[in-house]
C-alpha cells in the first residue's frame, strides 16, 4: 500500500495489516546490550539460576518488545529501507500531512518474550480524528495498535502509538521541533 | 551454587503514597547512541548531531522512546526486584532529554489491588524531569506476589489479565 486516503479510511479501522514475521530470533546479545544501556541490573537477565527459578528460563525485559519487530537498516535484495509501522507512514502519504510526532505510548505485557523466540507482529489501525490544529499545525491524531505473537501463536504484547500526522504551521524549524516522543520518522 | 530469590516486596508491604527510590542520571551522547542502537532504532537524529540541529531543529542528539521505555523498567524494576511482573506502561512525552542533562526518575504508588485472577497489582505515576522540566511522564501497573507462595511470572492465560 503506497497511501491511505481520506476515503479508505473507514474501512480500514480494525482491520489487520502488515503481518510479518521478525527478521531474527529473540537473542541473548541485544538483551545485555539494553540492559547494559540503562545499567539494568535485574538478575532475571543476567543470572540464569535466579531466571530459572523465578521465570522458568531466560526471559527478554518486557519493554524490549519493538526491539523484535525492527528491520535490519540493510539486508540483501532490499532496495529501500524498511520502515516499522507502516500504517503511520501510510497515513502521513495518504493524507498528505508531511510531519508526524508521536505522543503517547502504551505497551501491555502478555507472555514473557523468550531467547530464540520468533515474533510475528502486525498492525492495526485503531482511529483518525477529524482534522485538528495544535501548535506544531492542522493535522489529524490517530492511533495504531501493533499485536506481537511468538511462535506458538501466543500473544506477548500489544502496543499502541497515538501520533499526530500535520503540516507546518510556519517556517520556523523550531515550531516542528519533535518531541522525544517521535518515533517513526517525523522530519525525516 | 544453589540460591533461592525471595521477593523484595509482597502486595501487602506497599501502600499507596509509597515513594520509589529517586534515580539520577547524567545523559551523554554515549547514552543516547548506546540506547538508539540497543533498540535497533537507526535514525539519525538519535546519533548525528547535525541531522537533529539543522532538520529537526533541537539543540543536540536526544532520548529515542524505546530506550526511554527501558529506563522506565529499569527504574522500576530496582524498586520490586525480580518478582515484579510488568503488566503494561503508557508515557506521555512532553519533551526531549540531551547530552549534558542530568534526568530524574520519581515515582510514586497510587493504587493497588488484587485481580478477579487473583493476581495483586501495583499502579505507580511516575516522572522523567530536567531540572524542573518534566520531559515524560509514564503510568504503569506491575504485578507483585500476595504471598511468599505466589509468583506473578507462573501466571499464564487467563490467570494474567494485565
Amino acid at each position: 500500500m503506497s497511501g491511505i486516503g481520506v476515503t479508505d479510511i473507514e474501512g480500514l479501522i480494525g482491520v489487520e495489516q502488515y503481518v510479518e514475521v521478525g527478521e531474527f530470533p529473540v537473542e541473548q546479545g541485544y538483551i545485555w546490550t539494553t540492559c547494559s544501556s540503562v545499567e539494568n541490573g535485574n538478575p532475571l537477565f543476567w543470572d540464569d539460576q535466579v531466571a530459572k527459578e523465578v521465570t522458568g528460563g531466560p526471559i527478554a525485559p518486557p519493554s524490549m518488545v519493538s526491539v523484535w519487530f525492527r528491520p535490519h537498516h540493510w539486508a540483501p535484495g532490499r532496495t529501500r529501507a524498511a520502515l516499522p509501522l507502516q500504517i503511520h507512514f501510510d497515513l502521513k502519504e495518504g493524507l498528505g500531512l508531511p510531519e508526524a510526532v508521536m505522543s503517547d505510548n502504551t505497551m501491555i505485557f502478555h507472555e514473557p518474550v523468550r531467547p530464540g523466540d520468533i515474533l510475528r507482529t502486525s498492525q492495526i489501525l485503531r482511529s483518525v480524528s477529524a482534522e485538528k490544529t495544535t501548535r506544531l499545525g492542522t493535522g489529524r491524531f490517530w492511533v495504531i495498535d501493533v499485536e506481537y505473537q511468538n511462535q506458538r501463536g501466543e500473544l506477548v504484547a500489544v502496543e499502541s502509538y497515538t501520533g499526530f500526522g500535520y503540516g507546518r504551521a510556519g517556517s520556523d524549524a523550531a515550531d516542528a521541533a519533535p518531541t522525544a516522543g517521535q518515533k517513526t520518522g517525523a522530519g525525516q | 551454587m544453589t540460591t533461592k530469590t525471595t521477593p523484595t516486596w509482597l502486595l501487602g508491604d506497599v501502600h499507596v503514597g509509597d515513594t520509589l527510590p529517586e534515580l539520577a542520571y547524567p545523559v551523554t551522547a554515549t547514552t543516547v547512541v548506546l540506547g538508539a542502537l540497543a533498540a535497533r532504532d537507526w535514525r539519525p537524529m538519535h546519533h548525528d548531531k547535525d541531522f537533529a540541529v539543522n532538520r529537526n531543529g533541537t539543540r543536540d542528539i536526544f532520548l529515542n522512546t524505546p530506550n526511554q521505555a527501558a529506563w522506565f523498567e529499569r527504574f522500576i524494576t530496582d524498586w520490586t526486584g525480580p518478582y515484579g511482573r510488568l503488566q503494561r506502561m503508557t508515557f506521555r512525552m512532553l519533551g526531549s532529554v540531551f547530552p549534558g542533562d542530568t534526568m530524574v526518575f520519581r515515582g510514586a504508588v497510587t493504587d493497588t489491588g488484587v485481580d478477579p485472577a487473583g493476581c495483586g497489582w501495583v499502579a505507580i505515576d511516575i516522572s522523567l524531569s530536567v531540572g524542573d522540566d518534566a520531559k515524560t511522564t509514564c503510568k504503569a501497573r506491575v504485578a507483585l506476589p500476595v504471598s511468599g507462595q505466589d509468583n506473578p511470572w507462573r501466571r499464564k492465560g487467563d490467570q494474567w489479565q494485565p
